[in-house]
Order: C-alpha cells, then structure tokens, then sequence
C-alpha cells in the first residue's frame, strides 16, 4: 500500500494556478525526487501533501503516517535562545541517549549543548534531519535539503539519506535543483513543471523530451559524470507507467 | 495581613509577572510587542465601554482586548501589512475609548488609573482576578509549551507534526487579551507591553534556553515590582512607571553583564 497518494491535485495562490491535475504516489522505502524550475510548483507539492495548503482533488494517506519534514529553510530569530537538545525536542521529549545516537548518526556529534544559531549551514540541516529521523517517520519530506551547501557537502547529504534509507527503511520525498545528484540518489524521478511533466528511473527522465525542453541539453556532461553504481533496474519504478505517460503529454 | 495596602501591591504585581514572563518572552520571539500594543491601548475603550453601561471594568477591558486581538489576527492572516494597521486600530481604539469615556454619566473618572495603573488601590477581589488570570496563562503555555514553541520556530515544522500553528496563535492571543484586563489596574493601558516585553528581553540576555529565558522573566518581574513599589513609597513618585522604571533598570543592568561576559 502507498504511504501517500495524490489524485487530480490543483493547488491555487490567489487566482494564480500552481498546481494543476497532479497524481503522485509514494511507496515504502523508496526515494522519490521532484525536479523542476523555480516556480514549479515544487515546494507547494510538498507543501501541499503534507496537508498544509488547501487544494482541490484527493489526498489519502495510510493510517498512522508518520512524517519527517525538512524545511527549505529556517530562520531563527535571535530572540529565541535554542539549543540542539531543546530543538529536538519539539515537539516529542527524546531521552539525552536518544538524541545522542541520532545526531552520532547524522554526522553531528557532540553539539547536543550548542546553540542552534551558532551552527554552520550543513550542522543545521543535519540536526533538522536528526529531529525528523527521532519522530521514526515513514516517510522523510526533505524541501531543497541542501540550498547553502558546497557540492561536497551536497553529496555527503545524499549519502546520508542514502544511507538513513537502508537503515530504516524509510520513504525519502525531496525536491532538489541538483540534477545530477538527482540522478545518482533516486529511484524515481518527477518532473514537474505546474503538472508532472514526466516521470520514472532517472534515466527514463533524463531521456524524456518534456525533461530535455525543461532543462535543456546543458546538463548532460555532468549527469554523465554523477551516473554510477545506480544503473541497476529498480522494479519498483514499473507500476502503471502507460497511464503516467499520458498524463506526461497532456501537459 | 491583606488589608495593608502595599502588601496588596506587591502580590498583584507578584501575580501579574506569573504571565507577563512567559507570555511576554513570546511576544519578544513572535514579535508581538506593536500587537500587545495595540491590545492594551483597546482596554481604554473597553473601560469606557464598560463605565457607559455599568459593567465592571475587567469585563469590558476583556471584551474589548478579546475583539481587538481577535481582529488584528484576522487582519494579518490576510496578509495587510500589519504595521500600518496596527496603528491605525490601536490608536482609533485608545482615542475613541478617551473620548467615550467623557461621555460616562456621574462621577469624574480618574483617566490617569486606566492609563498609569493604581497598582496602590488594588483591592482583594483585584488579588482574585489577577492571581487568577495569571495562573490561567501561565498554566495554559505550561499545557501547550512545545507547541507553542514549534509554532513560534516554524510554522511549517508545527504543521508538518501534525500541529495547527494558527489555533496556538489563537491560544496567545487569547492568552494577551486575559493579561490586558487583568494588569490594567496594575500598570495602566500605556505600560502593559512594556511589562511584557522589557523582563523578556533582559531574560533573553542571561537565558540559553526558551524554558530559562521564561522562568527568568518571571522573576525579573518579581524584583521589578518589588523594587517599582520600593521606590514609589520612597520617593513618592507614581508606582506603575516606577516598577516599569526598575524593570528598564535591570534590563540596563544585564546589558552592561552579557556584554562584559562576552568581551
């Protein structure tokens, strides 16, 4: 059973449509990207299936769904003193024990005791990550996780979740600019551009014109570059592809 | 032991600082402070309302406060901008309550008590109500605290838990309406915020914690009532701006510590 399915979704921001005609589904254990250019609507997808926004159309989710959210960004006002400790924290109380294993495991030991303003860009996404990760969710939101990062600090971050994945299971829905990372880190691809443009394996999406008139040929040399050990099939990418074509062109 | 006057002061000033500190620490991290303005300066036409169809003082000033929490909410969920509207209701609302008041049948109204507070006049149902008020917010943030604190961090991480962060604003706002009546008999419709905010912000400068920096305030507004009424007594000068003045003192006082400390 999906985690979270949505059906005919169309999201509007005053009399401007966002989102129009959008199904997706998110299976278990699978990481799932969304690409697309700015103002495409990727962030209002997440938002949206997150049940934050009003939309039109269907959303249902698998009873007892727990999701982890990582924002885009934060912005902590220093009027708020804000530890690591207490921030993972919010809003289930962890054991000290609890969180220490987790931030070990996110790659941030030790900074349980510092300020959460005090930490560097990657430090602060991890111990976003790490307060999602203490929630066990089933599902991991992650909204341009790695916006401020260097690119090694990027690809750490995919491996991470990468890794986080393996280890627990867990779905992974994100949106990315990063193509290229994209393409190495996903079982699936979504392209979206105020509907799915295309979608399946990254290489179904990489070769698909709506993907190519989108993103252009530019970006070929370094898919090419990031292209690895992921080349093996992924079966989970099959499932009712005709009817997701169709969808594809009548955009 | 109650009937002594200064005794009386002293613990309604105790017990309003039980929510100005929590509550106050988040209009300090919300940015509220032009909000509980706004709310404070609304209990003048809430007096007035209250005097004009004699009903007591608390009720009308909770009224009052209550709609125009209620509205200034309204207003910024629709995205106005809300500096120009907070002024516009927060002083339409002051002048037409000092206007309305005018109007009030009877006796000659001491304006000066609803505007500076006469923390000296209050009497033991005062004590009641706001003991009680304050012990209601107070308990109300402690029950919702994480909440609370999610919501003020990141609306989006309270939805995303499964949190609805505008019924937690709702919950403060609410909270700001119950303090405005309840303090106005103690530092007046003019210096309400600045017992909110100014405890709150000298907290923040020794606090490492949303938990320290609250419990902190709470006792900045202890010693900043204690010391107010102190001085008041000793140089005769007015109570409500004096415990403000003690307030202003240690927040001076703080200051001048963190920044030696991180020198």
């Amino acid at each position: 059973m999906s985690l979270i399915t949505a059906r005919d979704l169309s999201v509007s921001h005053g009399r401007r449509q966002v989102l129009r005609g959008v199904n997706i589904s998110i299976d278990p254990g699978e990481i799932v990207t969304i690409v697309g250019p700015n103002g495409s609507g990727k962030s209002t997808l997440l938002r949206a299936l997150l049940g934050m926004l009003r939309v039109s159309g269907q959303i249902s989710r698998k009873p007892g769904l727990v999701v982890g959210y990582v924002p885009q960004k934060l912005a902590l006002d220093r009027s708020l003193p804000m530890p690591v400790s207490c921030f993972l924290n919010l809003p289930t109380r962890h054991s000290p024990a609890k969180q220490a294993e987790v931030l070990r495991r996110v790659g941030v030991p030790d900074i349980a005791r510092q300020q959460v303003a005090e930490l560097s860009g990657g430090q602060f996404q991890r111990v976003l990550l790490a307060r999602a990760l203490l929630a066990r969710p089933d599902l991991l939101v992650l909204d341009e996780p790695t916006q401020g990062l260097d690119q090694n600090g990027e690809a750490a971050f995919y491996r991470l979740i990468e890794a986080v994945r393996r280890e627990m299971g867990v779905a992974v829905l994100m949106v990315s600019h990063d193509l290229h990372v994209v393409m190495s880190a996903s079982d699936r691809v979504i392209c979206l551009n105020g509907h799915v443009c295309c979608e399946g394996t990254p290489h179904v999406v990489r070769d698909a014109p709506e993907y190519r008139a989108l993103f252009g040929q530019g970006t070929q040399g370094a898919l090419a570059l990031y292209q690895h050990e992921h080349d093996h099939a992924h079966h989970d990418c099959d499932h009712d592809h005709a009817a997701k074509k169709d969808i594809a062109h009548a955009g | 032991m109650l009937d002594d006057f200064l005794l009386r002061a002293a613990l309604a000033g105790i017990g309003v600082s039980i929510a100005t500190g929590p509550l106050g620490s988040f209009v300090v991290w919300r940015r509220m402070a032009y909000f509980g303005d706004a709310t404070a300066h609304a209990a003048i036409l809430g007096v007035a309302l209250a005097l004009l169809m004699a009903l007591p003082i608390w009720l009308g000033t909770l009224v009052i406060a209550l709609a125009m929490a209620l509205a200034i909410s309204w207003m910024s969920a629709r995205g106005q901008s809300p500096d120009t509207g907070l002024g516009v209701l927060s002083y339409s609302a002051l002048s037409a309550g000092l206007v309305a008041i005018s109007f009030a049948p009877g006796v000659r109204v001491d304006l000066s008590a609803f505007l500076f507070g006469d923390i000296l006049a209050v009497t033991r149902g005062d004590l009641v109500l706001v003991w009680g008020g304050a012990l209601a917010i107070a308990g109300l943030i402690a029950w919702r605290w994480s909440r609370l604190l999610l919501s003020t961090l990141s609306p989006d991480l309270a939805a995303a838990s499964g949190i609805n962060p505008t019924r937690e604003g709702i919950v403060l706002t609410l909270s700001l309406a119950i303090v405005v009546a309840v303090s106005l008999k103690v530092v007046g419709a003019l210096l309400i915020s600045a017992l909110l905010i100014i405890p709150a912000a000298a907290a923040r400068l020794v606090s490492s914690s949303p938990v320290a920096m609250a419990v902190t305030a709470v006792l900045i507004g202890w010693g900043a009532s204690l010391a107010g009424l102190w001085g008041s007594l000793q140089y005769d000068t007015p109570a409500g701006p004096s415990i403000i003045v003690a307030a202003a003192l240690i927040y001076l006082v703080l200051t001048g510590y963190s920044t030696v400390r991180e020198a």
